[in-house]
């Protein structure tokens, strides 16, 4: 399944790349861009592990940039 | 401004006010050093708290950690209107940082500003406005001029003319009739239009290209990766060597305050924000301003390719010419008008569906009276025997004059000649053949002026044909009489012959050049409206079919290379200066926070210099 998530108030272009590289490494996670420039998020995950791969995502990006927060 | 952006700026003018107040106050000792502290924490906050966080979360060496540590080391040293001074200046550049990456994100949104907001559908009688992406195909849909046109579909009623802009930067609108297909992302100028939808939102053109646009990110440009991997190396390596720098001279010479202070100017030169938001900027801005002159970059990567374009290779029909063959002359013998010529040999081609005899009659321009035209007789790869008012008339190649025992005229010009007789006598010939495009010849100079060293033409065609329709463009090379098969081979031989390092690019309609457009190191199809295949197979597409855009493609991606190279070196040159004056004690913190805000806001600003597109269009 692949998903477009809004993120805000992401201010910084090295916590982006940080995030994108955590999210690849979590479990699950076929594919994932996180474009600084226009702000969105775009995820493949396999169908069945989709929501706790999302809740995964959500809690690492809190760890890396507590200020940003992606629109569910 | 946004709600984040103001409250930082506040913050910023009362702190300034209250360290000068504080500077300026008659106190000494321990009770200014307290006075401090003030303008300190209001400015300086949310760096901590971040950075204690951060640490927490285990995330080190991040901006926050770095101005924390140097502001308190500044602290422990004594300079506390330093410490002030550096959190407020980091403030300041922070605030701008955020300003300019705002509004290049802003300016980048509008360059792709084509996503039509609603459709209007009759219900009951009434307009009403739904999203696009629940209209179904069949389902009809009413634009009003003025209105963006949401989906691609089929004029059932009204003409007027849109504007084609947005997607193929071209200013001329286009004229729509009942029975024409419109595109989404146009823009309806005069008329009102009832369209039948014929693709759903998802699978429609504006649909595809912002979602080719958007993700293009995600193919990075080495440029990009090395900035990655830079990073990621950079900073531990900076922070090792501050520590270095604070220790090691310590022990040595003593003097600790001296290395204490310049590690930590150390420190606040080390973050790499500067290459880490501008070279992505550039390219996305790059991307973008080519999206907005109807050049679709499907990735960074391809665009720093295209910069270092060595050959390009033209397929002949349909990208240097129309693909649509007219009557170039006609050439009747002696006692014959063009005229009647030409209405024999359009009666005796009347019932062929050939591309030969469709041109034909386009040419005779009035209505043809099939009844005429008896024992019509098609010869394959020869042409056409008939009766026409009841006399006999042989229409064809000179294989088929021969055949009828007639020679016919020899003629040195190219094309495609239609021989004709009449009652067994040689009547004249008329030349047939593929109309140049008004611009390819421009788009050849334009590619010789930017450094491209050879220009090439591929085609199926005769080698009369190709050779002329090369000489007159001023092309380099030409090969022909190919099959489509032989196109792969003959690239794959041309990518021998190019330098190494630079790059040869394939430009071709996209129909049946798909292998080709793979093989080459960039593929670009043309006249892309509506084609899906064309935007599948190649890696840069061009929106409209004018080959001079692949110059401006070029030009476009020569700029963006440039501006991203000039922020690397500059932002290198001056922290790696920086470092070098720090360690030797010549630069202070403030210069160090210059070296690192200063910079990063300089090489932001310089990128989004790509994104003025004016430019190019004036030169095409």
């Amino acid at each position: 399944m692949k998903k477009v998530f809004k993120v805000v108030d992401l201010d910084c272009a090295h916590c982006a790349q940080k995030m994108e590289d955590g999210i690849r490494k979590l479990d699950g996670v076929q594919k994932v861009t996180l474009s600084f420039l226009t702000q969105k998020l775009t995820l493949e995950a396999d169908d069945a592990q989709f929501d706790t791969v999302v809740k995964e995502m959500v809690k690492l990006c809190k760890k890396i940039e507590p200020d940003c927060e992606i629109i569910l | 401004m946004s709600k984040k952006q103001k409250k930082s700026l506040w913050r910023i003018i009362i702190s300034a006010i209250l360290l000068i107040i504080v500077v300026l106050l008659p106190f000494d000792g321990w009770m200014k050093s307290f006075l401090f502290f003030i303008p300190y924490l209001i400015i300086g906050w949310d760096v901590l708290w971040r950075a204690i966080r951060n640490i927490l979360n285990g995330q080190i060496f991040d901006e926050n950690f770095l101005m924390a540590i140097a502001t308190i080391g500044a602290i422990i040293l004594g300079d506390f209107t330093e410490a002030c001074g550096v959190m407020l200046f980091y403030q300041v550049g922070e605030l701008f940082q955020s300003y300019a990456v705002g509004r290049s994100r802003k300016s980048i949104a509008s360059l792709m500003d084509i996503r039509p907001d609603y459709a209007n559908i009759k219900q009951n009688g009434t307009l009403v406005q739904v999203d696009p992406e629940e209209v179904s195909i069949g389902q009809t849909i009413v634009v009003q001029p003025g209105e963006k046109i949401p989906l691609d579909g089929i004029v059932l009623e009204g003409n007027s003319t849109v504007d084609t802009a947005a997607l193929t930067g071209e200013s001329v609108p286009r004229d729509v009739l009942v029975g024409n297909e419109v595109i989404s992302g146009c823009v309806n100028l005069s008329g009102l239009l009832k369209v039948q939808v014929t693709k759903e939102f998802g699978e429609s053109t504006v649909a595809k290209i912002l979602d080719l646009v958007e993700n293009s990110s995600a193919k990075k440009a080495k440029a990009e990766n090395f900035i990655t991997r830079f990073a990621r190396w950079y900073t531990p390596s900076v922070v090792i060597a501050a520590l270095a720098l604070a220790v090691i001279p310590s022990i040595l010479f003593g003097n600790w305050q001296i290395w204490l202070e310049r590690a930590l100017i150390f420190l606040v030169i080390s973050c790499p924000c500067a290459l880490v938001i501008s070279v992505p900027l550039s390219f996305f801005g790059g991307i973008g301003g080519a999206s907005r002159c109807g050049i679709l970059v499907k990735g960074g990567n391809y665009l720093e390719a295209l910069a270092r374009t060595d050959f390009v290779v033209f397929d002949k029909t349909g990208t240097l010419t129309k693909g649509s063959f007219s009557v170039s002359s006609i050439q009747p013998q002696e006692g014959i008008s063009a005229e009647s010529l030409l209405e024999t040999a359009a009666l005796a081609e009347s019932y062929s569906s050939h591309p030969i005899s469709q041109s034909l009659r386009t040419a005779f321009n009035s209505t043809l009276d099939r009844n005429r035209v008896s024992d019509v007789q098609e010869i394959a790869g020869h042409g056409v025997l008939a009766l026409v008012d009841g006399v006999s008339v042989a229409v064809g190649n000179d294989k088929l004059m021969k055949q009828q025992n007639l020679t016919p005229v020899n003629t040195t010009e190219t094309g495609t000649i239609v021989h004709i007789a009449q009652n067994g006598i040689y009547q004249g010939y008329i030349v047939i053949s593929d109309e140049i495009k008004p611009d390819s010849a421009k788009a050849i100079s334009l590619l010789k002026q930017q450094g491209v060293r050879k220009t090439i033409m591929l085609t199926g065609d005769t080698k009369a044909v190709g050779e002329a329709v090369a000489k007159q463009l001023g092309l380099d090379e030409v090969h022909t009489q190919l099959l489509p098969a032989d196109k792969v081979s003959a690239v794959e031989e041309l990518m021998k012959q190019r330098l190494p390092k630079k790059n040869l690019a394939f430009v071709g309609d996209g129909v049946n050049d798909a292998p080709v457009l793979s093989r080459a190191d960039i593929g670009i199809a043309m006249g892309a409206m509506g084609s899906d295949a064309a935007i599948e197979a190649a890696d840069i597409v061009l929106m409209d079919d004018s080959p001079s855009k692949i110059a401006m493609a070029i030009q476009i991606s020569r700029k963006t290379l440039r501006i991203v190279y000039q922020n690397i070196v500059f932002a290198l040159g001056i922290k790696g200066l920086f470092l070098i004056m720090g360690a030797f004690g010549i630069a202070n913190m403030w210069e160090a926070v210059f070296a690192d805000v200063g910079v990063a806001v300089i090489a932001i600003l310089n990128a989004t210099r790509v994104l003025k597109i004016s430019e190019f269009k004036e030169n095409h």
